[in-house]
């Protein structure tokens, strides 16, 4: 599987790929830990990994809120930040992929220098776990996870992006994971960006119900592939006293084996 | 329902939402959600289908001029009258012209959201003439004195017990909660008043133009009553139902009824050209064809949003979405509800009164997944929300200053990389007389919109000094 990465010459592994990380600016504030094991795995599978610094975020909170200007402000800066750097952006969360991917240039006009350096961008963005199997073309980093797991579809990871089964893929190669069904698997959880505090009462029906369903599958823990998602899903199951926990994939392709040693 | 809504508050319709409503609408839409996935499964082609259709339709909406012409010229040709509606009130004024040429006292009606979207009954009723529900569901939520809370189940949120009260106390008689029962009361109710009605009134689902064929689909018969047995036909159809031919007619009754109600086809197919043509043929004297324009050609300008005009009327994007399943159609504050609604009444009505319905979704996408005819809803709901949020060729921006304010506040944080990093560190300083073990679960206004639901995560911003610190690890 390595030998994707390789370019095979002399059976020695060369460093080809280079990755700027796109933590976004949810994950950064509230997920360090999964930020921390998503390097430790990438460069285990012999990825290049940069940093950006001077990231902040893609522009979907005003995106989404109807402010195109004020998204377009803020594209410009993610673009000043990857525009130069070369290789894959690599994301943990597929709405801010989707935003990159489908919305971004949207927001140049056609033919402009902007909107061709948006489009270039959208073309090497990737999420996670798209980034894994369809680049890397790995499915089984060789974590091992003795609990019982299930997995929230991500709305804009399954529909925008149309990542359906990957994540699940990767879930069923993890060593001793039990990987069992939950019920409205695809239903949103209720998180909807500023739909979470323009509209609270229903949003909370929402996360309420999604919370319902982890508890009914039996798992101990519940993994997505969007910081969104899973602030949301967690303060949920947190609010109602639940022992489930919510993960990324990444802390749980991260664990046991040797594959999440930073 | 009321024609002249003033202003829709979302928030405030979705507060305190009886529990009841959800769990009956949850089983309705459930089980239809469940059907259709049988019977749409069956279909090998569903999604060329799906294609076909939403090409369909928008051909016939990118045409709208040329084939509404030809609908007018063979309704004509077949006896029939055709009168121009720009909005309700002129809709209005079309239907109690006609009504009081025939001294019309009762009036039957079969299931229209055209109708109930510029509030008929209410002009009716205002004139002295009554207008009867004869779908059971519009009968029911007639009688309750409400709108339709679905597009095709008018009366989705109320459970077989809430009927049997609403017949008991309206009509006076013993209503048990048998689903059978009820229908066979309201059967009774109705049975007579279809023979007394000086007048029936109907929308329909399609318009075919080749022909000037009106298309009514139902399940139970009461559409075909009522465009049969009253002297006088009346048909109010928004100027969207058009389509070209029966050939197009065909691809869209198979995804109609399959993506409603999950049934292959429904009970009753009514196709209408013109009034009888001679006594002894069954049908009305006359028949009127009001095309309601209504905000529909404002719609059309503005290429993004035509889209919406291409819609079916299935009702598929509220069952399956689940904003809608947690707060009922009534939520909406207008005749349409769900993402439809989201997306047509801030069209119809314009933004100022309609503002919050593009915001009235998470933007899940699981509506444009089912939608038969492929509308791009999200797309559609982002597009609106710019237009609330900034303003666009179509109408001013309607966002209040403080929140234009904050979101030009938020930009140049979010634009300005070291007062990012900076507001970050404060606001994780900020934080500490909140946190309880890792989580804040009580914060300030605005922010308890966030906590009222779910504690926040306590902020760690320790990522990029993890960074720096293994880049100064590297370097040595």
């Amino acid at each position: 599987m390595l030998s994707a990465l390789t370019g095979d010459s002399g059976g020695r592994i060369r460093m080809a790929i280079k990755v700027q990380l796109f933590v976004t600016c949810l994950a950064e504030q509230f997920f360090p830990d999964m930020l921390e094991r998503m390097v430790g795995l990438l460069t285990r599978l012999g990825v290049e990994v940069r940093f950006p610094e001077e990231q902040t975020c893609c522009g979907q909170p005003f995106f989404n809120s109807g402010y195109q200007s004020q998204a377009r402000e803020v594209a410009r800066q993610w673009m000043r930040v990857f525009g130069p750097t070369e290789g894959f952006i690599v994301s943990p969360s597929g709405s801010c992929v989707e935003l990159v991917r489908h919305h971004m240039p949207g927001l140049f006009p056609a033919g402009s220098a902007e909107r061709r350096q948006a489009e270039d961008l959208a073309g090497r963005t990737r999420e996670f776990s798209e980034f894994l199997q369809q680049e890397l073309q790995v499915s089984d980093v060789g974590a091992r996870f003795p609990h019982k797991v299930t997995y929230h579809a991500s709305c804009h990871l399954l529909r925008g992006l149309g990542l359906h089964d990957g994540p699940k893929q990767m879930l069923k190669r993890v060593r001793d994971l039990d990987l069992v069904p939950l019920a409205s698997e695809e239903t949103c959880c209720g998180f909807g960006g500023v739909f979470s505090v323009i509209y609270p009462e229903v949003s909370k029906l929402m996360t309420e119900a999604k919370v319902r369903s982890i508890e009914e599958s039996g798992a101990e823990v519940v993994v997505a592939c969007d910081a969104g998602c899973l602030m949301n899903i967690a303060g949920g199951l947190q609010k109602s006293g639940s022992r489930v926990k919510a993960m990324h994939l990444i802390d749980v392709l991260a664990a046991g084996g040797d594959a999440g040693k930073k | 329902m009321d024609a002249t809504v003033k202003q829709i508050d979302f928030r405030r319709n979705t507060q305190g939402v009886p529990p009841n409503i959800p769990a009956s609408v949850q089983k309705a839409t459930g089980r239809f959600l469940g059907i259709r996935a049988g019977v749409v499964g069956q279909l090998p082609n569903w999604e060329e289908l799906r294609e076909a259709a939403h090409n369909i339709r928008l051909h016939a909406i990118n045409h709208l001029d040329h084939y509404l012409e030809m609908m007018e010229k063979r309704v004509t040709e077949a006896g029939g009258q055709v009168h121009w509606a720009r909005d309700s009130a002129e809709a209005g004024e079309i239907v109690l012209g006609i009504a009081r040429q025939h001294k019309v006292k009762a009036v039957v009606k079969s299931k229209s959201m055209a109708t109930e979207e510029i509030g008929l009954n209410h002009v009716l009723e205002a004139n002295g003439i009554h207008a009867l529900e004869t779908d059971l569901g519009e009968y029911i939520v007639q009688l309750a004195g409400t709108g339709p809370s679905h597009i095709i189940v008018p009366a989705v949120h109320l459970t077989k017990e809430d009927i049997a009260k609403l017949l008991t106390q309206k009509l006076g008689v013993e209503a048990p909660p048998d689903p059978f029962r009820l229908a066979e009361i309201a059967r009774q109710e109705l049975r007579q008043r279809f023979f007394a009605a000086d007048m029936g009134i109907s929308g329909a689902n399609f318009m075919v133009a080749e022909t000037g064929t009106l298309v009514i689909v139902s399940n139970e018969g009461n559409a075909r009553m009522c465009t049969t047995l009253p002297p006088v036909h009346v048909a109010v159809v928004g100027i969207d139902k058009i389509i070209p031919d029966w050939e197009s007619l065909t691809v869209l009754l198979r995804v109609l009824a399959r993506s409603a109600t999950g049934q292959k086809i429904t009970s009753y197919t009514s196709f209408i050209t013109g009034p009888r043509h001679s006594a002894g043929e069954h049908g009305p004297q006359e028949f009127h064809l009001v095309l309601l324009d209504n905000g529909r050609t404002r719609a059309l300008r503005d290429p993004v949003t035509r889209q919406t005009l291409i819609c079916i009327r299935c009702g598929a994007c509220l069952n399956v979405c689940p904003v809608y399943n947690h707060v009922g159609g009534h939520a909406y504050g207008w005749v349409y509800s769900g993402p439809i609604g989201a997306i047509l009444s801030p069209q119809l009505l314009g933004t100022k009164i309609a503002a919050d319905l593009p915001f009235a979704s998470s933007l899940c996408g699981a509506c444009a997944e089912i939608c038969p005819v492929k509308i791009p809803i999200p797309e559609i709901l982002l597009h609106l929300r710019h237009r609330v949020a900034e303003g666009d060729e179509q109408e001013a921006a309607v966002s209040p200053v403080l929140a234009r304010a904050a979101a030009r506040l938020g930009a140049m944080v979010y634009g300005t990389p070291w007062l990012y990093r900076l507001t970050l560190r404060v606001l994780e300083l900020a934080q500490a007389p909140f946190r309880r073990d890792g989580w804040l679960p009580r914060l300030p206004a605005p922010l308890n919109r966030w906590t009222m639901a779910r504690p926040f995560p306590a902020m760690d911003g320790r990522f990029r000094r993890w960074w720096a610190a293994r880049q100064r690890g590297k370097s040595q």
